[in-house]
């Protein structure tokens, strides 16, 4: 393929139980894609975790999905209350989300670490009170 | 204590936990080779490689999203927990079956480590 592929996906916010229906759906289209069974599972942790981000932090967002002959882009953003200090937010067991987060199985501190773990590279821009926008890539 | 590492059909897991079948009754002959048990869907993503059975406690849709996204055969529920009926047609449609144990967590783990299934990355 010449040009990368493009997908949007609008993650909703405020509905807990619902949040992963984007990365599940990117999952499905990565295997109709043919794209190696290692790689989508990659793609689809990394993405499920910023999608859990978003609902939890950011009342949702959007992700956007780009797919070129050498590497899958994803793009994760949101309009909610930005990172102030990324660094403590990368460190493993850190983490704001409240209490009844925990109690249903996320809120461990693990979700960046866990998107920086399972892609090749993860940039992230935020500015507190406007933003924050994730970008992974993927190496095939 | 039998031979740990071997590959157990979900059926010798319904069996060894005295599991209530909850979908996916149609794959109890499917083979799986590793197992976890945690709460925390998180720890679950992040420390699982070929995990193919989940134990949980925790009963929400994220425990059937975080089975799907690690390409998870089946997930057993602990302490007779019992989904609801949305979750149990989310696994279906993810091809995954769904047990339900009365046994706790820490005995659950135990009679299937046992019974000859590792854990994770487990060199038997």
């Amino acid at each position: 393929m010449s040009e990368a592929l493009k997908y949007h996906f609008t993650v909703v916010g405020g509905d807990f139980t619902s949040a992963g229906k984007a990365s599940v759906n990117v999952k499905k289209l990565l295997r109709q894609l043919g794209i190696a069974p290692d790689v989508i599972r990659r793609i689809a942790i990394a993405m499920y975790e910023g999608e859990i981000n978003m609902v939890i932090h950011a009342n949702g967002g959007t992700a956007d999905l780009e797919i070129y002959d050498d590497r899958i882009v994803i793009i994760l953003a949101d309009t909610g209350p930005g990172i102030p200090d990324v660094g403590l937010a990368m460190q493993e067991g850190y983490s704001t989300a409240p209490d009844n987060i925990r109690s249903l199985g996320f809120g461990a501190g693990m979700g960046l670490p866990n998107m920086k773990r399972y892609t090749d590279e993860m940039k992230i821009d935020t500015e507190v009170g406007v933003g924050t926008t994730v970008t992974m890539t993927i190496n095939l | 204590m039998l031979p740990v590492g071997e590959a157990m059909k979900i059926q010798t897991i319904v069996d060894l936990l005295h599991a209530d079948v909850l979908c996916g009754g149609d794959r109890l002959e499917s083979e799986v080779h590793s197992a976890c048990g945690s709460d925390m869907m998180s720890d679950v993503l992040a420390y699982v490689k070929e995990q193919a059975v989940l134990l949980t406690g925790l009963v929400n849709p994220q425990v059937i999203r975080t089975a799907m996204m690690m390409d998870m055969r089946c997930i057993v529920f602990v302490r007779g927990k019992t989904p609801s009926d949305e979750m149990i047609a989310l696994a279906d449609e993810g091809g995954i079956v769904l047990l339900s144990s009365e046994e706790r967590m820490y005995v659950a783990c135990g009679k299937l480590y046992a019974g000859g299934l590792a854990g994770d990355g487990e060199d038997v």
